[in-house]
């Protein structure tokens, strides 16, 4: 056990530290931040991400050869800290970065992956997820929408829903039913679709925040070449599960960043905003739940060190990764009541803090539903990790 | 950067596992907890032919000179078994005594503690139980060569098995830590059974005794030292008991017939035993990097080690209250081992800050700091 940085490692620290320090921009100076529906929001974050494609800093663990940096995870993980520190904007194309990039790199072609990698880290091409159906949620293996064989394509029909990004997607990783005779997990294909084909319908869907980061897809009879399989033919199940994993394990690297940030802001806040008569952070029930969610943040940082160490090694993310989803997700909803509780009354208005505690404590409400609930994650670790016996058929 | 045991942590992990397992069974852990003491000589001694009562002792002293990270593997192994005893007591007081004693009093003593010759423990708490050592009050009055002791002590741990107890004092001149050598003259040590009976706390009154000699050098940094010691190796052996809880809990849930399926078979079983891993993860990550933290002196030690304690203390109850309840009416009897981890869990949750004391120390650290 070895937690310092090698001389390697902090040089590596020192770079990301000067590079973030000149490029960051400022932050972004319309109202809205939150609202991926805002296409000046889009723009600013695509060029963000183009900047730091340039500068070398995306895909840090993925292969030179496809626009990574080759290094180690690791640096991955340095460069997040210091990303954190330099308070720097997020990346837009969160989905294609954290698990579809590593599924194309784990089962894609050669061709696949000359082709849709780069663009995945320059922000070129926004990338989407389209495995949830109105009537598989938690059982996405019972996914229903159809890809019929016709000549070099499949010919897609079917519905999509709670698809983060699809509305400024370019490319989506989607979930179809390529054998109908097959038990479920036997007949689904994996495929790499162009969101602006012929026959794709995008339907924002407005979140109980007020803002549309999700939406609902429709596909009505749209062309696909079969060259765009990801993996093999009725084996996309293999390649969902690749994608989920990476998911589980990978969120939850900027996840920290983001908690960390809300942290530190309610406490300069906590010394500003009274409660009965006093400032929240002399409040004794306060402290204590605040230094709770610090030390549970920690912790989720240190599951994290320990999740990559073993990965480093392993290279595959295992169903342990479930536990950082359930820890993350969970955490986030403790330290945004939290805050409400810090804040009293002020907590709840629209314009205090431009807002952003109203929206971070709905939005964390659906932490503990997307890429899998807490329920299912939790159903995930009793049966694959601790080998309990299957609680249903799937 | 590498979280996983290196090589020859992994094969002290092996031997202590094995170790425990041979020599503390739980029926050995039974008939301990029904002497006055708890305490098992043979045991001990060979402990101490391991070289782990002085693990962490330097080796100028007789001990190993290894590290807290190594410290926390041993410990996290005698939580698994459950070890009666006074092993967090003597590290304790070996712990205090490497920073705040003189050459000659750390090899009159390091030395006994690894060679397994001399137990110990620190008396720290009076009536107004506040581990913080500013909170001590017992008076000490210099007296010829030595001092004059009036007062009590309480909480101090495996007391009467001790043959060395350093107590916290004040002086006109501040803290200082005497060394109270079994059976002095005005020295009276009474057991107050407690809930754990593995390891007995009593009070220990002072009725104009008189006291030799006292450790000075330092006291307050040695005593956060120590105490930062104790705690990891409290919170590594709440680690321990928690990963045998969550063992004999998915272990029975796989077992256990109910509506003709292992009750294993349920979700409302199942996301028990999956909050008992999550806990049990988190406070092993929690631990091992509190080790690190504070044998590497990190400037994050302070602050790891109130998470490791106040983390651990939580979950170890919480581990405790799953795993009784996933096994139902057994898990509430008195033939089944679960209440003996159970009750080890109160002891050490409670013993040098519970995780509400830890949580107002790191609120000092992170929310008053901010304010400065």
């Amino acid at each position: 056990m070895d937690l310092n940085l090698s001389p390697e490692e902090e040089k590596f620290r020192d770079e990301c530290r000067a590079w973030l320090a000149a490029n960051v921009p400022e932050p972004f100076a319309g109202k809205g931040l939150n609202e991926e529906e805002n296409a000046e929001v889009v723009d600013y974050l695509k060029a963000w991400q183009k900047k730091v494609f340039d500068g070398g800093w995306a895909g840090i663990s993925w292969p030179k050869a496809y626009g990574g940096r080759g290094a180690k995870l690791i640096e991955q993980a340095i460069f997040q800290e210091e990303w954190a520190k330099a308070d720097a904007p997020m990346l837009i194309n969160v989905l294609g970065l954290s698990l579809i990039g590593p599924t194309i790199i784990a089962v894609g072609t050669e061709a696949q992956k000359q082709r849709f990698l780069p663009k995945i880290l320059s922000g070129e091409e926004i990338w989407c997820q389209g495995f949830s159906e109105p009537n598989a949620g938690s059982d996405v293996a019972g996914l229903g929408t159809k890809a019929i064989r016709d000549g070099d394509d499949f010919i897609i029909n079917g519905q999509k829903i709670w698809t983060s990004l699809a509305h400024v997607s370019d490319w989506c990783l989607l979930l179809v039913r390529t054998d109908f005779e097959a038990p479920k997990h036997k007949g689904i294909t994996a495929l790499l679709v162009d969101m602006h084909s012929a026959g794709v319908a995008v339907r924002p869907l407005r979140q109980m925040t007020g803002d549309s980061g999700f939406n609902e897809v429709f596909f009505s009879n749209v062309r696909v070449p079969v060259a765009n399989v990801l993996g093999e033919i009725n084996k996309g199940w293999h390649t969902a599960i690749a994608t989920l994993m990476n998911e589980r394990a990978n969120l939850g690297a900027g996840v920290y960043v983001g908690i960390k940030r809300a942290l530190d802001a309610l406490i300069e806040r906590s010394h500003h905003i009274n409660r009965g008569g006093r400032p929240s952070a002399q409040d004794p029930v306060i402290r204590q739940k605040i230094a709770q969610a610090y030390l549970e943040l920690e912790i989720f940082k240190l599951n994290s060190n320990r999740a990559l160490s073993k990965m480093s090694k392993s290279a595959v993310p295992g169903p342990e990764g479930s536990i950082l989803k359930i820890f993350w997700s969970e955490l986030n909803q403790r330290v945004q009541q939290t805050a409400m509780e810090a804040l009293g009354t002020y907590g709840q208005l629209q314009d205090f803090d431009e807002g952003k505690w109203v929206y971070g404590y709905l939005r964390s409400r659906g932490n503990t539903i997307e890429a899998g609930t807490s329920e299912i994650q939790r159903n995930i670790v009793a049966e694959r990790v601790l080998g309990l016996p299957k609680s249903y058929q799937s | 950067m590498d979280f996983d045991l290196s090589k020859p942590q992994k094969l002290l992990q092996e031997s202590a596992k094995t170790f425990f397992s041979r020599e503390c069974s739980p029926e050995r852990v039974r008939e301990l907890m029904a002497t006055e003491t708890a305490h098992d000589e043979a045991l001990w001694r060979a402990m101490a032919d391991q070289g782990w009562t002085g693990l962490i002792v330097p080796e100028a002293y007789g001990g190993l000179g290894l590290g807290l990270v190594e410290l926390a593997v041993v410990v996290e192994e005698m939580g698994r078994a459950n070890l009666p005893g006074a092993f967090i007591s003597t590290l304790w007081a070996a712990a205090l005594m490497e920073r705040a004693g003189s050459e000659a009093q750390k090899a009159e003593y390091l030395d006994a503690i690894s060679a397994g010759e001399l137990k110990a423990t620190v008396a720290l708490l009076e009536a107004s139980a506040d581990w913080h050592p500013a909170a001590v009050q017992l008076r000490a009055e210099v007296e010829g060569q030595g001092y004059r002791l009036n007062g009590r002590k309480e909480f101090v741990t495996d007391a009467a098995i001790a043959d060395v107890i350093l107590v916290a004092a004040r002086t006109s001149g501040g803290l200082i830590i005497l060394v109270v050598k079994k059976d002095s003259a005005g020295v009276t040590i009474t057991e107050t059974p407690a809930m754990d009976a593995t390891r007995k706390l009593y009070t220990v009154e002072f009725q104009e005794a008189h006291i030799e000699a006292a450790l000075t050098n330092k006291v307050k940094d040695a005593l956060e030292y120590s105490m930062g010691v104790a705690a990891i190796a409290l919170s590594a052996e709440m680690l321990g008991g928690m990963q045998w809880t969550l063992d004999t809990t998915v272990e029975y849930a796989k077992t256990r017939l109910q509506f003709g399926r292992p009750i294993g078979t349920y979700q409302a079983v199942q996301h028990h035993c999956a909050d008992m891993l999550l806990m049990t993860e988190s406070s092993r990550s929690a631990v091992y990097y509190a080790a690190y933290a504070l044998s590497e002196k990190d400037s994050m030690a302070r602050h790891a080690v109130s998470i490791a304690k106040a983390y651990c203390s939580d979950a170890a109850r919480e581990v405790g209250n799953l795993g009784i309840q996933c096994h139902g009416g057994i898990g509430f009897t008195w033939e089944h081992n679960l209440h003996l981890y159970y009750k080890r869990a109160k002891s050490s949750e409670i013993m040098l800050g519970d995780a509400t004391y830890h949580r107002e120390e790191l609120a000092r650290l992170v929310i008053d700091r901010a304010a400065d």
